[in-house]
């Protein structure tokens, strides 16, 4: 399944939505639509991951990167991720700093 | 004021071109491999190599996809450095190829054949699975990654807990969630380990002791089982590959290269607990071995920096393993503290306890030093200025630092002789009444002029046997081990209270249970740092096995049923706990004299027998009560309840006279090993106020205050 990134902001809720493999070849794409949501001041980033196949260490390390680039008061959700790539995001302790919601 | 953009910098652009690399002389500092804008800056030591590559490869390939060798331009000293641009940090694995003389009487075994890993790796790939089968013909095994810095801490620092007011609880981050009874979502791993922080909460220790953490390779036993045939491991971990790496096959998210964050989740949510984070660092040796081991790193970077050498260039064996790290060279030095200042900067590590740490005061040559540099410098280090430092104070050579450790006011002690001590007169062996009551004012004798947590009070590590195996076992039964059990300790001062090893005779088992709660009766009342081995609060056996370095099975790990079997015991031990952070009398830092310097009225410490007053010192003596003045708590600062610990090594009985509290107050029951215990504020007031009867191998509690409502 090929990588598509797609961005929607709404009354400073920035929506991104994810198909296909997050890893080290797509991840900059994702970080610059990140830096995009960032940019337009978001308060609230929400990921759709229903559609997200896979999820690579680079591709974990691109939600660190979207927590730093949004900082702290922003909250960051989730939402629909499949149960191995939410395991994953648990196990790294990153459920601490992004909320992991269901579809 | 405007910010520049880093990428725009000068320094950010290449020089140089090594094929289709981009490259520029690297800083040779940090050693390592350094994110840096627009590359990754690598920098290595060595002193004898003729000449030196870093070798590239693609994330798991079996070969390299490049090798750039370091122009002598990017040479500095005995430092190569060079910045290489454009690489995909997130699928690199690197190593070095060192070229130079194999000459071992001349102490130099260089081997351009090997690809080395770095030893500033902070991330290691290749042993990401625990106990999965490598595959043995690959050229590079231990497989150095860049690591990102980009965790997020929040507000987390270490917790700097005073050294005194610690319980300290020494465990197996994979043995202590690997049995199926723990029900965690990722058995045997870090992120298993943060599922049972309110289990540690609720026992009430401060403190986590972890086993070797560092990448280790657990496949580097070559020993089987002769029974089973089974394959034996390096379960424990004292055989260091890496030194700033922590290991990959201790995360469940290892495959994703993710097992710095899910250490650093662990440590994290351990310090919001309260509880900090102590590591077991090795080294006095690596796991390289002797001549006949394999060339991992150090041996082929630069063997004579790195390890003692005999005059012929043979390895001096001070650790019993086969090398000995050349501690007190300077550019080794460099590399422990280095070491040690990563794990408190990136992973707030509160502290270290050293394997064999006599090793590191032993000259280049082996000859023990009066002021050895290492220990100083670590001392006095502005990172680890606050970080807890124990020394397990001795080597397998048999130099014994017990008491005298070069310390410079810092260091602390595996206090081995309290150990010994505690479980002699516990057993019954007379002419250690004495003794005792040295060990539970935190050993005076070993540690005058320094504070009371210069001794770490144990009667069991995993290094020897279980709390349950030290009262089931006369003789260790390491057959398992594969070495006719002729392995681990022989002196153990065990008692099997009658019957070696599991016992159908209820006298036999309450007895044990007795021994195990008198035990730990007196570690947690004595003055010092109190250690306590993961699972003997449940009672945790190993079969009498005193050496399961090798067992990654249930021996070795911690049966989460006898949470519920040995509920009881468990209840003690928590209360006994929360018994010690109630009383800060038991906690001071100073040494008790035996004066009252406050004006109580009593000494700060007392010494009774059967009768008051009069502690029985003779040979044949087997009881001893102490006594402490509430008043001198913590140095007189505050105040608190009078304590007195009566322990009975005798078969028989005895009736005590109690020393008699000021006007007003009454003797109340916290705990009787052989009977009830009670909480912390709770216990009720006994109902003979000037006596106690106490039964044979017993020992009591009892807290002096106000009188209380109910009575015992």
């Amino acid at each position: 399944m090929s990588f598509d990134v797609r961005l929607r902001i709404n009354d400073k809720v920035a929506t991104i939505e994810l198909t296909g493999e997050l890893d080290a070849s797509t991840a900059r794409e994702f970080h610059d639509t990140v830096g995009q949501a960032a940019g337009a001041g978001a308060v609230e980033l929400v990921i759709r991951a229903e559609r997200l196949g896979y999820l690579s260490s680079a591709g974990l390390r691109s939600l660190v990167f979207a927590r730093q680039k949004m900082g702290d008061e922003v909250r960051i959700a989730i939402v629909g991720a499949s149960e191995p790539v939410a395991r994953t995001i648990r196990l790294a302790g990153f459920d601490h700093s992004i909320d992991l919601v269901d579809a | 004021m405007s910010t520049q953009d880093i990428r725009e910098r000068i320094d950010a652009f290449p020089t140089h071109r090594i094929g289709p690399y981009r490259v520029r002389a690297g800083r040779p500092f940090p050693y390592g491999a350094t994110p840096v804008p627009g590359g990754v800056n690598f920098s290595v030591y060595s002193d004898g190599a003729d000449t030196m590559s870093l070798v590239l490869f693609e994330r798991g390939a079996t070969q390299p996809s490049a090798e750039l060798e370091f122009p002598p331009e990017f040479r500095t000293g005995s430092v190569y450095a060079m910045t290489v641009f454009g690489l995909d940090a997130e699928n690199l694995e690197y190593g070095f190829r060192a070229d130079g003389p194999f000459d071992p009487e001349r102490g130099d075994r260089f081997d351009a054949g090997k690809v080395l890993s770095d030893p500033y790796a902070r991330l290691i790939s290749g042993r990401a699975v625990w106990g999965r089968e490598p595959d043995w013909d690959n050229v590079y095994h231990y497989r150095a990654q860049v690591l990102n810095d980009d965790f997020d801490w929040g507000g987390d620092r270490p917790l700097r807990i005073p050294a005194e007011d610690l319980v300290i609880y020494e465990t197996h981050v994979r043995g202590f969630t690997r049995h199926p009874s723990s029900k965690v979502s990722a058995p045997g791993t870090y992120a298993g380990m943060r599922e049972k922080i309110p289990y540690l909460q609720e026992l009430g220790v401060n403190c986590l002791e972890l086993l070797p953490v560092f990448e280790f390779d657990e496949l580097d036993n070559p020993r089987t089982d002769p029974v089973t045939g089974e394959r034996l491991y390096n379960y424990w971990g004292y055989n260091t590959v890496s030194f700033f790496a922590p290991k990959a096959g201790y995360a469940a998210t290892g495959p994703f290269g993710m097992q710095a964050d899910e250490f650093k989740s662990l440590v994290k949510e351990l310090h919001k607990a309260g509880i900090e984070v102590i590591l077991d660092v090795v080294f006095n040796h690596t796991a390289e071995g002797n001549e006949q081991g394999p060339t991992i790193s150090f041996r082929g970077l630069d063997n004579a920096t790195y390890y003692m050498l005999t005059p012929r260039g043979e390895y001096y064996n001070f650790s019993g393993t086969g090398n000995t790290v050349n501690c007190n060279h300077p550019v080794v030095r460099d590399f422990v503290l280095s070491c040690l200042r990563h794990w408190v900067a990136e992973y707030h590590i509160d502290g270290f306890r050293f394997d064999l740490a006599a090793i590191l005061d032993r000259a280049p040559d082996g000859t023990p030093l009066p002021n050895p540099p290492l220990l100083e410098q670590l001392a006095h280090d502005p990172i680890l200025r606050h970080t807890k430092l124990i020394a397990e104070a001795w080597d397998a050579a048999g130099l014994y630092q017990v008491g005298n450790f070069p310390n410079y006011g810092r260091w602390s002690e595996w206090n081995g002789k309290y150990r010994d001590t505690v479980r002699r007169f516990v057993k019954g062996e007379p002419g250690l009444v004495g003794e005792l009551a040295t060990r539970m004012a935190g050993s005076p004798d070993l540690y005058q002029g320094r504070t009371s947590s210069a001794s770490v009070n144990f009667i069991t590590a995993h290094d020897g046997f279980s709390l349950a195996d030290l009262v089931s076992y006369n003789d260790k039964h390491n057959e398992a081990n594969g070495e006719n059990n002729n392995d681990g300790a022989n002196d153990n001062n065990s008692w099997n209270c009658g019957e070696e090893g599991p016992s159908a005779s209820s006298h036999i088992r309450r007895l044990r249970v007795r021994q195990m709660k008198n035990l730990l009766t007196i570690l947690l009342t004595s003055q010092g740092i109190p250690m306590i081995l993961a699972g003997d609060e449940v009672g945790r056996t190993q079969l009498g096995n005193n050496n399961t370095y090798c067992q990654d099975n249930e021996l070795s790990w911690f049966d989460w049923g006898l949470v519920e079997a040995h509920a009881e015991l468990l209840r003690f031990v928590t209360l006994l706990i929360a018994f010690r952070h109630a009383h800060p009398v038991l906690r001071s830092s100073d040494h008790p004299t035996g004066t009252d310097r406050v004006g109580s009225g009593y000494p700060d410490v007392s010494w009774h027998g059967v009768r008051a007053w009069a502690p029985d010192w003779a040979d044949h003596g087997r009881v001893l009560a102490m006594m402490r003045c509430g008043r001198h708590a913590k140095g007189g600062s505050v105040d608190d309840d009078h304590v007195y610990v009566a322990v009975n090594a005798h078969w028989e009985a005895h009736d005590l006279e109690l020393p008699a509290l000021p006007h007003g107050q009454r003797w109340h029951l916290f705990a009787d090993t052989g009977a009830a215990v009670h909480p912390p504020g709770a216990e009720p007031e006994l109902q003979h106020p000037g006596r106690y009867h106490l039964g044979p191998h017993s020992a009591v509690v009892l807290v002096g205050r106000a009188a209380h409502q109910t009575s015992a």
